[in-house]
């Protein structure tokens, strides 16, 4: 059996999403899917052990009209509708946003640490490649 | 005539410590889950609901220390009146339980504070109105939150359900005195400062029975309703709140930082 690895945001597909009681004890509400709950491992980079029925959302929040939504961190919820509750509370607190994104953590695919040297260092030497040799106007700003 | 003006000034000055005293001590209540949430997320957006409240709070103190003049600020309101003297309901008091009960606590509170505050967005005294208009974006978050909470564990496992049986068991009797009238609430309608509370019964229990509905629980028929807490007359539990509350300004008087 090969071992795939597991990156930051990865989480084995068919693992559990049941979700833990709030007062702590290990049971399901409302998911609607009943996981293999004995699959993780140590491989579920990034779920701590007592949280592992709410699965990993990841936050993205746009501090204003205009810009990009920008990667902020990740929280648990049981569900969509909570993951943007959460986030509303921790990264919207001190008048970070206007609008949230939030997906699931296992549909981000990351690219492999190993391919590092393939996947970027081509890039060093092609300085052409940068639009540094243009004059921006100064009212442009965010580029 | 001058009697008359000054027994109207008492109401509306018992109406805004009223006002003040609610969200102060759910205030106070939900803020005991600070660092003991069942999830750091939950954790936190309880500690910010706690914190919507304490700031509900402080307006309304702001206000009535103004009212009440003689060199009273919000903290003397706050920290140095004694438990008759308060003038919140029971229901804000009621101690957390499991999470099933703060949950629930929340939402019969917030729905309530959600109907009250829209009514008192028009009131006729400005400060009241303006204070309620801010703080009604706060509350709609509240309800939204315990709202689907509540949905939540209601239609969730068998254990969940239960515990939000059990919750509705222990608040439902504190429900009923929201809506009977204190001699200040009712000097308040007459004025044009507040609503008839009487009225906002039927809006209540309409929403809580939509979001019990939901949730698969069901509503308990209105009976016998625990009272006093309005004219001053708590239950066990506030003695102990004060005591943590004010513990630092009546050990160490004038204290800051």
């Amino acid at each position: 059996m090969t071992t795939r690895k597991f990156y930051y945001g990865d989480i084995p597909e068919d693992a559990g999403t049941g979700v833990p009681d709030p007062v702590g004890r290990a049971t399901s509400i409302n998911t609607g899917k009943q996981g293999n709950k004995n699959i993780r491992t140590e491989n579920t980079v990034g779920v701590s052990a007592d949280k592992k029925d709410w699965p990993l959302w990841e936050v993205f929040i746009r501090s204003k009209q205009g810009l990009d939504h920008k990667h902020m961190g990740s929280l648990h919820a049981a569900d969509a509708e909570m993951a943007i509750e959460n986030a509303r509370d921790v990264y919207t607190r001190r008048m970070e946003g206007v609008s949230i994104w939030v997906v699931e953590s296992r549909y981000i695919h990351a690219s492999n640490p190993d391919d590092a040297e393939s996947f970027y260092e081509p890039a060093n030497d092609k300085v052409y490649r940068h639009p540094t040799f243009y004059e921006l106007p100064d009212e442009l700003k965010h580029m | 005539m001058q009697g008359k003006f000054n027994k109207l000034k008492d109401h509306l000055l018992t109406y805004v410590l009223h006002l003040a005293d609610n969200a102060l001590i759910i205030g106070h209540r939900d803020s005991e889950w600070c660092g003991h949430g069942p999830v750091l997320e939950q954790d936190i957006a309880i500690t910010n609901i706690s914190l919507d409240h304490i700031g509900q709070a402080r307006n309304f103190y702001q206000y009535a220390a103004l009212l009440k003049g003689n060199g009273a600020t919000e903290d003397s309101l706050a920290y140095l009146r004694y438990e008759r003297d308060f003038r919140n309901c029971l229901l804000a008091e009621q101690p957390n339980g499991d999470w099933a009960q703060t949950i629930l606590r929340q939402f019969f509170f917030s729905t309530y504070q959600w109907l009250l505050y829209s009514e008192l967005s028009h009131s006729r005294d400005e400060q009241i109105a303006a204070i309620s208009n801010k703080a009604l974006k706060e509350v709609t978050y509240h309800l939204r939150w315990s709202s689907e909470w509540v949905i939540r564990l209601g239609d969730g496992t068998e254990e969940s359900h239960t515990r939000m049986l059990n919750a509705i068991s222990e608040l439902w009797p504190y429900t009923g005195e929201l809506f009977i009238p204190a001699d200040y609430e009712s000097a308040a309608h007459q004025e044009g400062i507040g609503p008839d509370i009487k009225l906002l019964k039927g809006l209540w229990e309409n929403k809580v029975r939509e979001v019990f509905d939901e949730a698969g629980l069901p509503v308990p028929p209105s009976g016998y309703s625990q009272s006093g807490g309005k004219q001053g007359l708590h239950s066990e539990y506030m003695g102990y709140i004060l005591a943590e509350l004010q513990y630092l300004q009546r050990t160490y008087p004038q204290n800051q930082w």
